[in-house]
């Protein structure tokens, strides 16, 4: 902790002038130097505070005891309660933001509906998750369109999938995908998710998604062990990462936090890019979709529904909504694991990186971006500003993950295919693959065996003999090789016999 | 004392018993108001936090540990080393696990303990000290162990009979060696200590524990002060499951060490990666078994040798032992047995108690052999299994008879009917027939479990109930709370117990300086002993209060009655006293108004090494059925459905009982399927260290893994005498449950092979692991001679044709 370092609130680009404080449950809480480092997670921070609701159950994103809410602008100039994990989130970058932890929800004079719901149903056991719960349960309780939908039409055609996990409120159990709980097993607070009303319109949570959400202000904390600086503009941004190559980007945290946490790395400069505008950016011009790095795959989600049917197959597979809510394409591709889920889909979209620096930009595929082992060809001055998508993508698009756990698990392996049939042919094939080499790869032997060849059971099963040996898989503790090299096999074997009935057509 | 005024189990017929009210504490944990031990620390001024020094080796002798440096980084206070201890230098009862080591047992272990003003300094510091270390060969595996003769222990015999004529008469014999995988206890609360000491040196450690007596015990041991002097206080704990039973001592004993060092509050509490790495777990199991079946699939014989891995020191691996030997028959007679039980050492975690303690690799032996027997003898594996359940008037392999057998059968037949099992059996082979790529498996298992800790002298327990002037209550027992409902449940016997709505009942935490002495909430039966003593504890003022109310009544002592919060006569005309009006005329009369319970569990008794006798009070019941589908592309498997009927006698809390029936199946189902435990076994530079220590390497259950429907009922009329208001422990059961998803996990993967065709499934049955038998399956129906799977019928018949 910096207990002998002070907070300089007005950084060298002058923009900061506010003390950096954040909006704890309605209540400005000043990010006080003594207790709060560059590294100081939210969840510390908070502790700190006596808000000891969150907790830490693994620091490292993945069980959701830490979670609260932040006030996130909605895209249309209203605000998103959004769930995050805190654990994650250095509490600097968090200034001038505005948090709600399960003490603030409601108090137990003055139950929250999402708290009256957990404790009557017996959502709680040991309670050590329920707070994180109650946060991540009260993001979608504010969802502004969750729908009432109802599971029985789907459940009659024998493919109850997913059915079961959206609630006859409309409620996505999915929303709770980040949050384990050890001891209920679960239906109870699955119970109690689909047992939620809507919110009263006099609920000042509810009254708070009209309002904008906190504008980002430009932040500098610094200490003897590293600062942390939200810079005001991409100029700035690129200025400082030219001049400190050892410097962090931020966006959501989801990996850096990690690396903090479990690592113990500590970063000279953190520099926090993720309510950059530049890197904001959603369009379509010069056939091909514009990708704001730093928009998180929550809001992708959203905002891109349909338009690349293969990132929507991506999406609810690459980790939690917690996750999600603040993990980008540009940090998935910026930390370059050989296991990161987006990597694969990128390249068989044909995809390509937009890099920037204080020397200009450009843009290299995604098939050339991976150089090695976590390594790319990002210099250490470069951001990643956006990713670009060839639209419209090939039509024939699947998305396969194996791993131990259905939801929420790192991929064994990870298959993007992407593919268009001509006249009972393949005329185009682009396969990625992840999980089975040093970095993100084509399957480019399988694709070639492929292209110009017959859309055929036979061609395919001849096929998936050389996608068997693309990579080069190893054992470790999520899969052996053997499994690995069966999994590329098999992921081209059902992509063949899931796509035949839209080939066919 | 005075003989009880009531029977322990009967019910009146008001009272706050068989309410379903929600857990006592769920409006302070959805709020963020609970507090658990390391809550404590920001309301604490002046604590220390502790970090170890963990060393990089599965095995070595320490040669050099130099702690210069790390005194030398900013806000490092105090370096603790073996030199430290006062007392004895062991975190354990047995003596074999010393607290600071002088030769490291496993990959992680702590050789020192860095104190400091915040968590970052100390872990710099810890990064300071400087060990030199003298690298020894290691065993990792328990097929090591075996091989090297590694042992710790006794090597008991469960026998009856004689197993060899009893393999020889039988018709067929089912062999298997089998691999059982641990389990992570994964607690979310990971272990946690405050210690502070008063002016007058009397240590204060709260703990997140489920033993504090014990480890008040150790804590007074290694300080080298008698118990009086050490008070451990446990909260409630976020989960435990076991893993809180022996494993808080030594971090509270560091934390108490170093609060008596520094006169400071020291907090110790586990990252996840410490927790996983240092603290013990589920144990593995190796076992091999020779299973023998007459022609019509009664079991005739079992022969197994069970070899647990103990990690580098006992423990609790003796009792889990014994455990697994007393379950091996799960719920199934066996007439002739030998099973030989063995505890490997090797240079792991000192596993330790789980839910279930054995008894679920115990039963997974039979269960396995039950399930490949199915389709060796071509009946259906639920005619099997419930050919050979228990008939009444049949005793174990130990020789107590088995109380209540006939619950078996009915809970068997009941369940069967309320899952629709015939039907959904044809539903389930009209859907393999339609799916090439994706088979559903349908299973129904049955558990039995006893209750009781196989240790006798343990099963006792203490209580304290005050009842203050205004006619509050406050009641203290030696149980913790650690989820499982315990507090909850101990409320509503004391307001039936005094006759009073459950307001006016308050719980105080659970603390050595209130009820001593006491046993570890475990072995499910925290409720069952606790519940006695404070019913004991609350009769005991009853009756001095009734005789106080008769004199106001005019009536007879026994005719009065305690009825919500008032207090009268049988008479239909009796005046309504309020109890608060009784108990300031009976304090006014120097009427004692607070007592201590007590209570032990009669009419068991063990004896260890002969491993006979009747250690259980009871046994515990039920049964589950459960649906899967498993995607033959991959391995990876749905759970769609899983019904349980279970026996929890009359129950004190229903929502409480139907939470531990869910929640024990969901920790059984992630035993048996995707909690996975690896170490590196490799010949490398990391070998021994534990591959999965986090919650991204090491994969609990989540929604996902919820069964898309989960319908959980009780038995019904299945009150149990001997237990507090007709009730039955319910912690433990339940886990078992989730075999029916292995099974159902085999049935499914069968369906990918030829008619009848035999599945090996390791354990856990990982998606990976599903996927080699489906290989294997699929290799089997293609050597098929003909070439093709036979022609399903559309019925399932009960009796299928041999394989030959």
């Amino acid at each position: 902790m910096a207990t002998e370092t002070e907070t300089r609130t007005a950084g060298t680009s002058g923009e900061a002038t506010s003390t950096p404080a954040v909006v704890v449950n309605g209540r400005p809480v000043p990010l006080d130097p003594r207790v709060v480092a560059a590294h100081t997670t939210t969840l510390d921070w908070l502790r700190s505070q006596r808000l000891t609701g969150a907790k830490e159950g693994c620091a490292e994103g993945e069980c959701g005891a830490c979670a609260v809410l932040l006030a996130r602008a909605d895209g249309r100039g209203g605000t998103c309660w959004t769930a995050v994990n805190a654990c994650l989130i250095p509490a600097a970058a968090l200034d001038g933001q505005e948090v709600i932890t399960a003490e603030g929800l409601g108090t137990p004079e003055r139950l929250h509906e999402v708290q009256r719901e957990m404790a009557a149903r017996g959502g709680s056991q040991c309670g050590y998750c329920t707070p994180g719960f109650v946060c991540a349960m009260a993001a979608e309780y504010y969802r502004d369109d969750r729908g009432e939908q109802t599971t029985a039409d789907a459940a009659l055609d024998g493919t109850p999938a997913a059915d079961h996990e959206v609630g006859p409120n409309g409620f996505d159990l999915h929303a709770l995908s980040g949050n384990l709980c050890r001891c209920t097993g679960y239906r109870p607070i699955k119970d109690a998710a689909f047992a939620l009303g809507r919110p009263a319109p006099e609920d000042p949570l509810a009254q708070r998604l009209r309002q904008p959400a906190p504008a980002p202000r430009p932040t500098r904390l610094a200490g003897d062990e590293g600062a942390l600086v939200r810079p005001a503009d991409l100029a700035e941004a690129l200025r400082l990462l030219a001049a400190e190559p050892r410097a962090v980007l931020l966006a959501g945290a989801t990996d850096w936090g990690v690396e903090v946490n479990i690592g113990h790395r500590r970063a000279p400069l953190v520099i926090a890019v993720d309510q950059l505008p530049e890197l904001r950016e959603l369009g379509e011009d010069r056939g091909a979709l514009t990708i704001g790095a730093a928009l998180s795959l929550s809001e992708l989600e959203r905002r891109l529904a349909g338009r690349v049917p293969l990132l929507d197959a991506l999406m609810p597979l690459f980790a939690s909504r917690l996750i999600r809510n603040g993990a980008t394409l540009g940090g998935n591709l910026g930390t370059a694991s050989p296991i990161g889920d987006a990597a694969p889909v990128l390249l068989a979209l044909e995809a390509d990186v937009v890099l920037t620096s204080t020397r200009g930009e450009r843009t290299v595929p995604v098939s050339e971006y991976f150089t090695g082992f976590r390594q790319t060809q990002r210099e250490p001055d470069e951001l990643i500003r956006a990713v670009r998508v060839p639209v419209p993508p090939l039509p024939v698009a699947r998305f396969s993950k194996v791993a131990k756990r259905r939801y929420d698990d790192i991929s064994s392996v990870a298959v993007g295919i992407a593919a268009r049939e001509r006249e009972g042919r393949v005329e185009r094939v682009r396969i990625g693959l992840g999980g089975v080499a040093a970095t993100p790869v084509r399957a480019r032997d399988t694709e070639a065996a492929l292209e110009g060849g017959p859309w055929t059971p036979q061609a395919f099963a001849e096929a998936a003999e050389v996608m068997a040996g693309e990579g080069t898989p190893m054992s470790d503790h999520r899969a052996s090789a053997g499994y690995r090299a069966a999994m590329l096999r098999q992921a081209l074997l059902r992509f063949h016999h899931e796509t035949q009935p839209e080939v066919a057509r | 004392m005075k003989t009880r005024p009531h029977s322990l189990h009967d019910r009146p017929e008001a009272g706050s018993v068989g309410e379903a009210v929600p857990h006592e504490s769920a409006v302070l944990h959805a709020t963020g108001t609970a507090v658990y031990t390391d809550d404590l620390v920001p309301r604490t001024s002046g604590v220390l936090h502790a970090w170890p020094v963990q060393a990089p080796h599965t095995h070595a002798r320490v040669t050099r540990l130099d702690p210069t440096a790390a005194t030398t980084v900013p806000g490092v206070v105090r370096v603790l080393t073996a030199a430290d201890v006062p007392g004895v230098n062991d975190a354990g009862v047995k003596g074999d696990e010393p607290l600071f080591p002088a030769e490291v047992m496993y990959h992680g272990h702590a050789v020192c303990w860095v104190l400091a003003e915040t968590l970052e300094a100390a872990r710099l510091g810890a990064a300071a000290v400087e060990v030199e270390y003298d690298p020894l060969p290691a065993l990792v595996t328990v097929a090591e162990a075996i091989a090297a003769g590694s042992f710790q222990g006794d090597q008991p015999v469960l026998g009856r009979g004689d197993v060899a004529a009893g393999l020889a008469r039988s018709a067929h014999v089912v062999s298997g060696e089998l691999e059982i995988g641990g389990q992570e206890h994964f607690a979310l609360e990971t272990h946690a200590s405050l210690a502070t000491v008063d002016e007058a040196g009397q240590v204060f450690v709260q703990s997140s524990t489920q033993h504090p007596s014990e480890t008040q015990e150790i804590v007074g041991h290694v300080l080298g002060v008698p118990s009086h002097a050490v008070t451990v206080q446990c909260l409630r704990m976020g989960g435990a499951f076991g893993g809180k039973e022996m494993q808080p001592h030594g971090y509270a004993a560091v934390a108490a060490l170093g609060a008596a060092l520094t006169g400071r509050p020291v907090r110790l509490r586990l990252t996840r990666t410490q927790d996983m790495t240092m603290s013990g777990k589920r144990h593995p199991f190796h076992a091999e078994y020779q299973a023998g079946f007459d022609e019509q699939g009664r079991l005739q014989a079992l022969r197994a040798t069970l070899t647990s891995d103990g990690g580098w020191s006992l423990d609790l691996s003796q009792p889990v032992l014994a455990r697994a030997l007393c379950h091996v028959d799960n719920a199934y007679h066996v007439p002739e047995v030998e099973v030989l039980g063995r505890i490997a050492r090797t240079h792991k975690t000192s596993q330790t108690a789980f839910r279930g303690f054995g008894g679920p690799q115990g039963m997974l032996v039979i269960e396995d052999a039950l399930g490949r027997a199915a389709s060796r003898l071509g009946i259906p594996a639920d005619e099997l299994r419930r050919r050979n359940l228990y008939r009444p008037g049949q005793r174990t392999p130990y020789g107590q008879p088995v109380r209540h057998a006939e619950r078996l059968e009915r809970i068997w037949d009941q369940l069967l009917a309320s899952s629709d099992f015939t039907a959904r059996q044809q539903q389930v082979a009209a859907h393999n027939r339609a799916h090439e790529h994706a088979k559903r498996g349908l299973a129904i298992t049955p558990v039995k479990f006893g209750i009781s800790f196989n240790f006798t002298a343990f099963n006792q327990a203490g209580a304290l109930v005050h009842v203050y002037k205004d006619g509050s209550v406050l009641i203290n027992h030696g149980g913790t709370e650690m989820g499982q409902g315990l507090h909850t449940k101990m409320r509503q016997v004391a307001a039936t117990a005094l006759g009073l709505p459950l307001p006016m009942v308050r719980l105080a935490p659970t603390r050595t300086d209130k009820v001593p002495n006491t046993s570890a909430t475990a072995a499910s039966s925290g409720a069952d002993l606790n519940g006695g003593a404070i019913q004991h504890a609350c009769y005991q003022v009853r009756e001095r209060l009734a005789e106080v109310a008769s004199r106001m009544l005019g009536i007879h002592p026994a005719d009065v009655r305690f009825v919500d919060g008032e207090v009268t006569g049988i008479g239909f005309g009796d005046d309504r006293l309020p109890w608060a009006e009784v108990v300031r005329t009976a304090y006014s009369q120097r009427v004692s108004l607070w007592a201590a319970g007590f209570y032990r569990t009669e009419g068991i008794h063990w004896d260890s090494t002969a491993m006979q006798g009747e250690p259980f009070k009871y046994f515990a019941y039920g049964a589950a059925v459960s649906e899967v589908e498993v995607d033959g592309f991959t391995g990876a498997y749905r759970f769609l459905r899983t019904d349980i009927l279970h026996d929890v006698g009359d129950s004190l809390s229903p929502l409480v009982d139907v939470g531990q029936v869910e929640g024990g199946f969901v920790q059984g189902l992630g035993w048996l399927t995707l909690e996975e435990l690896r170490w590196d076994t490799s010949d490398g530079d990391g070998r021994g260290r534990l591959a999965t220590r986090g919650a991204s390497t090491y994969k609990l259950p989540s929604f996902s893994e919820l069964p898309e429907e989960l319908r959980v009922d009780f038995y019904q009329q299945g009150a149990e005498t001997g237990v507090v208001y007709g009730s039955k422990a319910v912690g433990e059961p339940p886990l078992m449950l989730a075999f029916s998803v292995r099974e159902a996990l085999r049935q499914a993967v069968a369906a990918f092979g030829p008619p009848c065709h035999e599945v090996r499934l390791a354990s856990p049955a990982t998606p990976e692991a599903v996927w080699w038998a489906v290989a294997a399956a699929r290799d089997a129906a293609r050597r098929q001679p003909d070439g093709h799977r036979r022609p399903a019928t559309d019925g399932v018949p009960r009796q299928l044709p041999v394989e030959a």
